[in-house]
């Protein structure tokens, strides 16, 4: 083969394979949206499931992830920006940091049925959470710590010394420099792994299997140490193990639909903060 | 007024400065000149302590700045460095406007209240010669700025908190010939209020804006004197082979 028929090949290898790829992708969605739309409205957004999760709506489970959702980021994300600025700014490069860094992307390859376990343990048995939404937010939340972590070092790192440079040599402090040279200009990076957690938080379910999750519960929740529905797993129940599953089959479509939606429109919100934030930064 | 006795630094086992002992006078213009590697930036950076972010260094030796040890443990460096304004070698603003670059020292100084800033935004770019160029975009972000314009801008910042040492290490090293000229007259208008400290590669430069001018080979001062003596009547044989261009 000549340069130029290799090249044409790998091309359009790489072509089919990005066609390939975008492809399932698609289809998993048409067939979410095709089987699920039908039960879409807006009674079942907004009721509470009846006739043994054969019937009505998935209100509380929509809320449910949405709480935990909130809890697990209200809990990692300041303690995985705050890390990755004391690996990335204060630690230097000793042992500790490059330990710490070990630790953290093996935390990151634990399978989730095990943070499942120790959130049961730590959180609802040790501490006395109980089943709640602030122990499955703190076992999601562990859960989605190394990603929030990774994602905001790279984004720290990413940043020129010169900047840092720079703000030292006019007499700012390195707290000073982080809170107004750094962070800023790294923000919109850091953005992205909170899109990635909130995704990966929404969709979990054997972390909160233990922790949180209820089978059936029809009603709102009124603190944190309640119990919720969620999302994925209601789908898991009414999928396998609900009073009549063939009953409730467009149910389960509905709800994975609502949550592709939920996961879908809390990631275009923030890549338009994303985009906002890169903006302001450049001229502010 | 800066002085030096004996200075050693070493970067972990090595030695990038061997027993050096200089004095700049004050409103005057003095350039290091001397091969690449030969520690001058390093010496340079003694002056405001950028030397301490880096790991694993060790100085001997006094550094004095008008005749306190800033080396000295009652020295707060965010103080000295206020005193000691620096301009690195590639245009660095932050991604903020104009306006935000150069009060970025003074607010993270606590200098003064909004008028204030103003007022010393106004008067550190007219100072370094910007003002006109900018004065209609102050809100427009710096990296709008050409690159000569940028390092003005980063001399303005440098003045704003109103230091009494300007540091500047290759500041024209990145720039077309025009900015580089125009850096150069900012220079002798500098001199007459602020004790500047250069480093340059370039020997013209050092030739046209400098006082007095030290040659630095290997971590050593080899000579320092009147700009023109070192020019046209250096007293070593390595400076002489320098500038005549025989090596570096």
């Amino acid at each position: 083969m000549n340069k130029k028929t290799s090249q044409t090949t790998a091309f359009w290898i790489f072509r089919l394979l990005g066609i390939i790829v975008v492809g399932i992708l698609c289809w998993i969605l048409g067939f979410i949206i095709f089987n699920g739309m039908g039960v879409i409205n807006w009674e079942f957004l907004t009721t509470a499931p009846t006739e043994g999760m054969t019937a009505g709506g998935i209100f509380p489970a929509i809320v449910g992830t949405l709480c935990l959702v909130a809890g697990s980021i209200v809990f990692a994300f300041p303690c995985g920006v705050m890390s990755a600025i004391y690996m990335n700014e204060y630690a230097g490069n000793g042992w500790i940091v490059k330990f710490i860094r070990i630790m953290t992307n093996n935390l990151s390859s634990i399978p989730s049925v095990v943070f499942g376990l120790f959130g049961m343990a730590l959180f609802v048995n040790t501490l006395g959470f109980g089943d709640s939404i602030l122990a499955g937010s703190l076992t999601l939340g562990l859960l989605v710590l190394p990603l929030i972590i990774r994602t905001t070092e790279e984004a720290l790192k990413a940043i020129p010394d010169a900047y840092r440079t720079g703000s030292f040599s006019l007499g700012a402090s390195k707290l000073q420099t982080i809170r107004r040279v750094v962070l800023p200009v790294a923000f919109p990076n850091i953005i992205t792994g909170l899109i990635l957690s909130i995704g990966r938080v929404s969709g979990e379910t054997a972390p909160i299997l233990f922790t949180v999750a209820a089978y059936f519960l029809p009603r709102l929740p009124g603190s944190i140490f309640d119990q919720v529905m969620a999302l994925p797993y209601h789908l898991y129940v009414i999928a396998t193990s609900g009073t009549d599953i063939e009953a409730s089959r467009p149910i389960a479509y509905g709800t994975a639909l609502v949550l592709i939606v939920i996961v879908l429109s809390m990631n275009i919100l923030a890549s338009i903060m994303r985009r906002y934030f890169g903006r302001k930064v450049k001229t502010n | 007024m800066i002085e030096t006795q004996n200075i050693n630094f070493y970067y972990g086992d090595f030695q990038a400065l061997k027993n050096i002992s200089m004095k700049m006078d004050a409103n005057t213009v003095t350039a290091f000149i001397g091969p690449s590697g030969c520690g001058k930036s390093t010496f340079l950076r003694l002056f405001n302590r950028m030397n301490d972010l880096i790991e694993n260094t060790r100085l001997t030796g006094t550094c004095l700045l008008n005749k306190e040890n800033i080396y000295h443990k009652s020295i707060q460096v965010d103080e000295l460095r206020k005193k000691v304004g620096m301009v690195f070698q590639k245009p660095n603003p932050f991604p903020k406007s104009v306006f935000e670059n150069v009060a970025y020292g003074l607010r993270v100084n606590n200098m003064g209240n909004k008028s204030y800033i103003a007022q010393r935004v106004e008067e550190s770019l007219k100072a370094a010669a910007l003002w006109d160029e900018v004065k209609d975009k102050l809100k427009k972000s710096a990296f709008e700025l050409s690159g000569g314009q940028q390092q003005r801008l980063c001399i303005a910042r440098a003045l704003a908190v109103s230091p009494s040492v300007l540091l500047m290490d290759e500041p024209a090293s990145a720039l077309d010939p025009i900015s580089t000229s125009k850096i150069e007259e900012l220079i002798h208008l500098l001199k007459q209020k602020y004790t500047i400290v250069i480093v340059t590669h370039n020997m013209q430069q050092a030739a046209r804006v400098s006082d007095k001018t030290g040659f630095f080979m290997l971590g050593e001062l080899i000579e320092f004197n009147d700009t023109k003596k070192i020019f046209l009547n250096p007293e070593k044989e390595q400076t002489q082979n320098y500038i005549t261009g025989r090596f570096g």
